[in-house]
């Protein structure tokens, strides 16, 4: 087959082509600030954000009572916040569907297939890591800090509230990674939002179903939005931790 | 009212291990009371419990207002501050430390600019007010908790090995500091296990060895 090696070049040039048009036409989307670009990336972030500042009003209240008292079954707690860290997304869109559902308990809310039901799932995701990450901060401050503070006169919740000041740049670092897993996942999101045009469409929901169609330009525009904001928080977790380890170093 | 301590026959254990026994004592008002012993005789425990750190297994400790006992809330623990070994600065600037007191009190801003600042001068850090504490030395941040327990100018002061793991130079500080406190009347117990330094703090000097008080 002598002209085997012209045709596998051919293809290659062929699907080269494919995928810098591909990329020229998704630049050329972000570029010209495209409309349905914008509302997903503006849907992606406010559904992520929000699951997010829950989290932490609840997260980091969690984890500075497990990091600060001892009360029978903390330990268990603890192991089971651990394992949640890793929760497959498609479980937890699986739970908060049933929770969810016409027929499920809290079916009477009418919130499946709603941006409502992705904070929801969401907040389920990144709960247990602002939570465990915050009570790790915690338990890792040096005992001496509580002890100071209660020599100086302070109040239980002052404690508390100076020992969470202590470690903020911890606590940060536990929020900025569920702000991470929120914006990365997949599977919970299209599974109580349905990904509907216009309504529930996120960003990592239109790349699958973008990519299912062979429709590549909107699927990359967004999966190089994506990486930005990926490599934008990574960026941020960055410096926060080098100023944590600097004002620490001593 | 001025406070009086009243410590009657205290016991305390860890592990089964005693760490303190019988030990009774009582504080009198403008006195320096140096409590001499060595490592791992109690003196750090007796200490912890006399500021209500911790409780006694057996025995009292009571804080006494004329005639009246006091009960061991946060308004009376609020009128005394114990300075640990170590100190544990807090990761803010010194300025900020040594206000903690102050600000977890309530009191007013400019009041506590001046107090602060009036505070460090004595302590002779008003030139690193805007440092994080973090980054000073031993012997300076030891100084920042002299001036962080003395800024809320408690009724008693207890400063556990206020020079341990000190330079010559920052101890003589520290040293100068206590006595400044002395001749001003502030009511102050020490811990130490150098002999020379509790002659030289010392208005009354009390020996403890295997967790007894001896002498």
């Amino acid at each position: 087959m002598p002209f085997a090696p012209v045709i596998v070049k051919i293809y290659l040039i062929f699907s080269m082509n494919s995928i810098i048009d591909g990329f020229i036409k998704s630049f050329s989307l972000i570029i010209n600030l495209d409309k349905e670009l914008l509302g997903i990336i503006f849907l992606s972030l406010n559904v992520s954000g929000t699951a997010l500042v829950i989290s932490t009003l609840i997260g980091v209240p969690a984890g500075t009572i497990i990091g600060l008292k001892r009360f029978p079954g903390r330990g268990f707690i603890i192991s089971l916040l651990n394992t949640f860290m890793g929760l497959p997304p498609v479980v937890v869109g699986l739970f908060v569907y049933l929770l969810l559902s016409r027929s499920g308990p809290l079916g009477f809310m009418g919130l499946l297939y709603t941006p409502s039901a992705m904070v929801a799932a969401q907040t389920v995701l990144a709960f247990p890591i602002v939570a465990s990450l915050c009570h790790s901060a915690i338990v890792n401050v040096n005992p001496i800090i509580k002890q100071a503070s209660v020599t100086l006169g302070a109040t239980p919740y002052q404690v508390a509230t100076t020992i969470v000041r202590e470690v903020r740049y911890g606590i940060l670092s536990g929020i900025i990674a569920g702000f991470g897993r929120v914006m990365a996942e997949v599977g919970a999101i299209l599974i109580v939002g349905g990904n509907i045009a216009g309504y529930t469409r996120v960003m990592t929901t239109t790349i699958a179903l973008e990519t299912d169609k062979g429709n590549f330009e909107l699927a990359l525009a967004l999966g190089i939005i994506l990486l930005i904001i990926s490599f934008l928080i990574n960026i941020l977790l960055h410096i926060i931790q080098r100023k944590g380890r600097l004002k620490t170093a001593i | 009212m001025s406070l009086e301590l009243v410590v009657s026959n205290i016991y305390k254990s860890y592990d089964s291990k005693s760490v303190l026994r019988d030990c009774s004592f009582s504080f009198r008002k403008g006195e320096t009371h140096v409590i001499m012993g060595h490592n791992g005789s109690g003196k750090s425990t007796f200490l912890r419990i006399c500021a209500l750190l911790e409780a006694p297994d057996k025995g009292e400790v009571n804080y006494l207002s004329g005639s009246n006992i006091l009960r061991k809330d946060i308004v009376l623990k609020r009128r005394m501050t114990l300075l640990l070994p170590g100190v544990g600065v807090f990761n803010a600037t010194a300025f900020k430390n040594v206000a903690y007191g102050l600000r977890i009190r309530a009191i007013k801003r400019e009041e506590i600019v001046e107090r602060v600042n009036r505070i460090l001068e004595f302590v002779g850090l008003i030139h690193k007010k805007n440092q994080n504490a973090l980054t000073l030395s031993s012997g300076e941040i030891q100084r920042i908790g002299i001036a962080r327990a003395m800024v809320i100018e408690p009724e008693i002061l207890f400063l556990d090995e206020p020079t341990a793991s000190v330079d010559q130079e920052n101890t003589e500080i520290i040293e100068d500091i206590i006595l400044k406190m002395r001749k001003e009347g502030k009511p102050i117990i020490i811990t130490t296990h150098d002999k020379v330094q509790a002659e030289r703090l010392a208005d009354r000097l009390l020996i403890m060895q295997n967790g007894k008080i001896i002498s």
